[in-house]
């Protein structure tokens, strides 16, 4: 009703993206569905259709009354006439293939908002599939869970449409082969299937956050589109499971920063120098809730100590206790899985509990030569004890930095203790 | 690696004292993993064992004979047995009166 209402204020021409940014991914998982894994091209290009369809009726019959409804029925009609073709070719041509063979089978397709919701996570299993490699599997849920064209999903990995276009292809031919279910995986494989699912969803929202991507608007884009999809996984009883929620309050925690870290100019704004103020309170109330829901179990996901670590960047009241915590935080998360990020952050939190000079003894062993953020790190020890190695290993950072947002960063920091150096 | 010190019998600590403890052991570890040298961190051992000897004859203890008891162990990831030693270096039981014993593993096929 809520829904109807807005759209009577709304006007065609931003109606239709509007509606493509909600409708096109429901849509597209319920053809999916009804259709199988092998027609995911199909369902594609009907829906397409349709919003093309809507675009040209629109304009000169006006905008229906119940514009969701519209797509719906036609996208529907589409899909059956298609059903009926199919069945009528494959009994005509090969008569041996028995699907479809019942002449009076109405094929239904279900466009109930229950449906819509289960065919959305059943598609996001199908999708996270690991046959196929994490960025196909990142590309493929812009496209089908998240209702991203071609040109932005190219935008996002800062590639060309052809790319895409290919690795999507391929993504889905592999789906096809392997034969992939479009169902929730049964209860005991549901764990380890939900990592999966969680591990794309967290790359998703990682493209968004560290993105080297300049278009800020995008950026925060995926990373609430990741939110959304976490969040889909705990509104239903089999994948409302610990880890979920836990990945889910590491999103909003992070999430909370979004206004603080970015600057009027676009351009990162570090946390040391971020303006409190501009935290998301309500964010990381939520942050907190899902935390505690995933604190059920016996098991611990790597998601609930990045999540616990990222609750402590949100308070501000202790200093030392905050960075003592984050410190054994990220000791027991890489004692459980190593990581270069996790190695690096673990060497700046020692470096707040025990000092600068412990820290670079520690960081040295690290020998991450070739990260930027490994010379960023030095770069940052060393300026309390060491102005001159302070500088060589920011430049070597800018060296080899490929992102334009940490460049300019490093940029600064070196003219800053230039200036600090010749005084 | 092998952690060895003298059994410390009825083991009388208090809270603060073992979180102190763990902290060391935690940052230690820690920074092991964080040059992505950890394999396992093994596990601690308790006071409480048996020693079994042929034609059942069972003592009481780990340490009935021994001056030294093992306390844990952990399996690292080093180039050489040099490697370990540096890795060993700062080892938390070596402020407590105890020693690491170094080892290679033998890989077993199958």
């Amino acid at each position: 009703m809520y829904q109807a209402e807005a759209f009577l204020l709304m006007q065609e021409k931003e109606l239709i993206p509007y509606l493509y940014r909600t409708e096109f991914r429901k849509i597209t998982a319920v053809l999916c569905r009804s259709l199988g894994i092998e027609h995911i091209s199909i369902a594609e290009d009907l829906v397409g259709d349709t919003f093309l369809l809507a675009a040209e009726t629109w304009g000169l019959k006006g905008i229906p009354q119940n514009p969701a409804a519209w797509l719906y029925t036609v996208a529907k009609n589409k899909a059956k006439d298609l059903l009926k073709r199919n069945t009528l070719f494959s009994q005509k041509i090969s008569p041996q293939i028995q699907y479809t063979t019942d002449d009076k089978h109405e094929i239904e397709i279900d466009l109930s908002a229950q449906n819509i919701q289960d065919s959305q996570l059943q598609m996001m299993f199908a999708i996270c599939y690991p046959g196929i490699p994490p960025e196909a599997q990142i590309g493929l849920s812009l496209r089908i869970l998240c209702s991203f064209s071609i040109d932005e999903i190219a935008d996002a990995f800062l590639t060309n449409k052809e790319t895409i276009n290919k690795r999507l292809y391929r993504a889905k031919e592999k789906l096809k082969q392997d034969n992939v279910q479009i169902e929730l995986p049964p209860e005991k494989e549901i764990d380890k299937r939900t990592e999966n699912v969680l591990t794309t969803l967290y790359l998703l929202f990682n493209e968004g956050y560290y993105s080297s991507n300049n278009n800020a608007v995008l950026r925060k884009d995926l990373c609430l589109e990741a939110m959304r999809l976490t969040h889909m996984l705990t509104e239903n009883e089999t994948t409302n499971k610990p880890a979920v929620n836990a990945l889910l309050a590491l999103m909003c925690f992070h999430a909370s920063r979004f206004e603080a870290r970015i600057d009027s100019k676009g351009e990162l704004i570090l946390y040391e120098d971020q303006d409190i103020e501009l935290w998301n309170r309500e964010l990381i109330a939520q942050g907190e809730r899902y935390l505690n829901k995933a604190s059920t179990g016996n098991y611990l996901s790597k998601y609930h100590w990045e999540a616990a670590i990222a609750y402590w960047h949100t308070t501000t009241n202790n200093e030392t206790e905050k960075w003592q915590k984050i410190l054994s935080l990220y000791n027991q998360l890489l004692m459980a899985e190593y990581s270069p990020i996790a190695a690096l952050n673990r060497t700046y939190a020692l470096s707040k509990v025990y000092g600068n000079e412990d820290a670079i003894i520690e960081a040295e062993k690290l020998k991450l030569d070739n990260s930027h953020l490994y010379h960023c790190l030095l770069g940052e020890l060393y300026s309390d004890v060491d102005l001159q190695k302070a500088i060589e290993h920011l430049q070597q950072a800018l060296k080899l930095s490929r992102i334009a947002a940490d460049k300019k960063v490093i940029k600064n920091k070196i003219s800053k203790l230039g200036k600090l150096k010749n005084v | 690696m092998i952690y060895r010190s003298e059994p410390m019998g009825e083991i009388k600590l208090t809270a603060e004292g073992n979180l102190e403890i763990s902290k060391e052991w935690e940052n230690w570890m820690g920074g092991i993993a964080a040059q992505n040298r950890l394999v396992s961190p093994g596990m601690r051992l308790g006071n409480e064992g048996r020693t079994v000897k042929p034609g059942n004859i069972i003592t009481n203890g780990p340490y009935a004979e021994v001056k030294e008891i093992v306390g844990g162990l952990s399996i690292f990831r080093a180039e050489s047995i040099e490697e370990a030693l540096e890795l060993a270096n700062n080892c938390p039981i070596l402020n407590a009166g105890g020693n690491v014993e170094i080892r290679d593993i033998i890989q077993m096929n199958g």
